[in-house]
């Protein structure tokens, strides 16, 4: 219940500018300069930060420079202090995946394989098509924005079409193609918890590849621990935290040391 | 150790931080959100 207000607090915090959601316009202050850390789409009207995967995409795909020093800089120093708890914490799409998931249906759990989606995103949509498949003036399309994100659809792209004429006339195929991503990621998130997180987020994954070192995290006290599994059946991504703990899969939802009986589990960083 | 190295990744994250606003790069990001991003919202 803890993490749900934290998430709600932080989404409404990070759009937090309300009046364009009326107008039908988007923030143009300059704290967009500075990159938040969840996938939160700066072309949502409320929002008051810029997404990273997109500022990385757009620097990378700008005329001037193929690699962003600048964002790399940011998520690596995100990744090293929090990891992924970001995204069980932080990310607006990952409050939205954890409310539809409470929708009382069956569930069901993701085919482990298709985990390793999300690499081949974050290689070709975010690096390749805004790197290499370039226009003629050097300029590339943000290719997770453009072909996946449905962030940007949510949180951008409905919210600005209910208010703005003048887009709706500019909808085409594409926009047909994200909204069919978007209700699959809907339907799909009501069925498996964070289908989106675990199969298809490259930020997810970025912040991943530092759970393992980054400053915040959980460590495991084998002499406490009873092997009961308590952690283990209670952990959605379908981890089992003692062999796996700081697994690069790891939302740090923190389900794990609310349920372990012997507190053989705890967060490191963090002060009793 | 391991905090060794969060430490040191951090350090180098200031570093890359630095480089990129000396190059300017906030400014690009500043551009293209403050416009609406028609690709990122699947009209353009």
């Amino acid at each position: 219940m803890k993490r749900l207000w934290i998430q709600i607090i932080f989404f409404i915090s990070s759009n937090a500018y309300i009046k364009g959601f009326f107008e039908g316009r988007i923030f143009k202050g300059s704290s967009k300069m500075m990159c938040v850390p969840g996938l939160n789409c700066y072309s949502c009207p409320g929002a008051l930060g810029s997404c990273p995967l997109g500022s990385l995409q757009s620097v990378m795909g700008s005329m001037k420079y193929q690699v962003s020093f600048y964002v790399l800089g940011l998520l690596m120093a995100f990744g090293t202090l929090f990891g992924r708890f970001i995204c069980g914490f932080l990310c607006p799409l990952g409050l939205i995946q954890d409310l539809l998931y409470k929708i009382r249906t069956k569930k069901y759990t993701l085919f482990k394989p298709l985990k390793y989606i999300k690499y081949g995103v974050l290689v070709y949509f975010v690096i390749l098509i805004p790197t290499v498949f370039t226009n003629k003036v050097g300029m590339g399309d943000p290719g997770f924005c453009k072909y996946i994100c449905p962030s940007g659809t949510l949180f951008g792209a409905i919210p600005l079409l209910l208010k703005n004429p003048g887009l709706r006339s500019a909808v085409g195929i594409l926009f047909s193609w994200k909204m069919f991503v978007l209700i699959s990621i809907i339907i799909g998130s009501v069925l498996i918890y964070r289908i989106f997180c675990q199969m298809l987020c490259p930020l997810g994954l970025i912040y991943g590849l530092f759970n393992k070192v980054s400053l915040y995290g959980y460590k495991l006290d084998l002499e406490k621990c009873n092997s009961c599994g308590a952690c283990q059946k209670v952990c959605k991504i379908e981890l089992d935290p003692c062999t796996q703990l700081n697994n690069i899969e790891c939302i740090r939802c923190g389900d794990c040391i609310d349920n372990c009986h012997s507190n053989a589990l705890a967060r490191k960083g963090v002060r009793k | 150790m391991k905090n060794r190295l969060s430490y040191f990744l951090l350090m180098i994250s200031a570093v890359m931080i630095g480089i990129g606003i000396h190059r300017n790069e906030m400014t690009i990001v500043l551009k293209k959100a403050i416009n609406i991003c028609l690709e990122c919202i699947g009209v353009g």
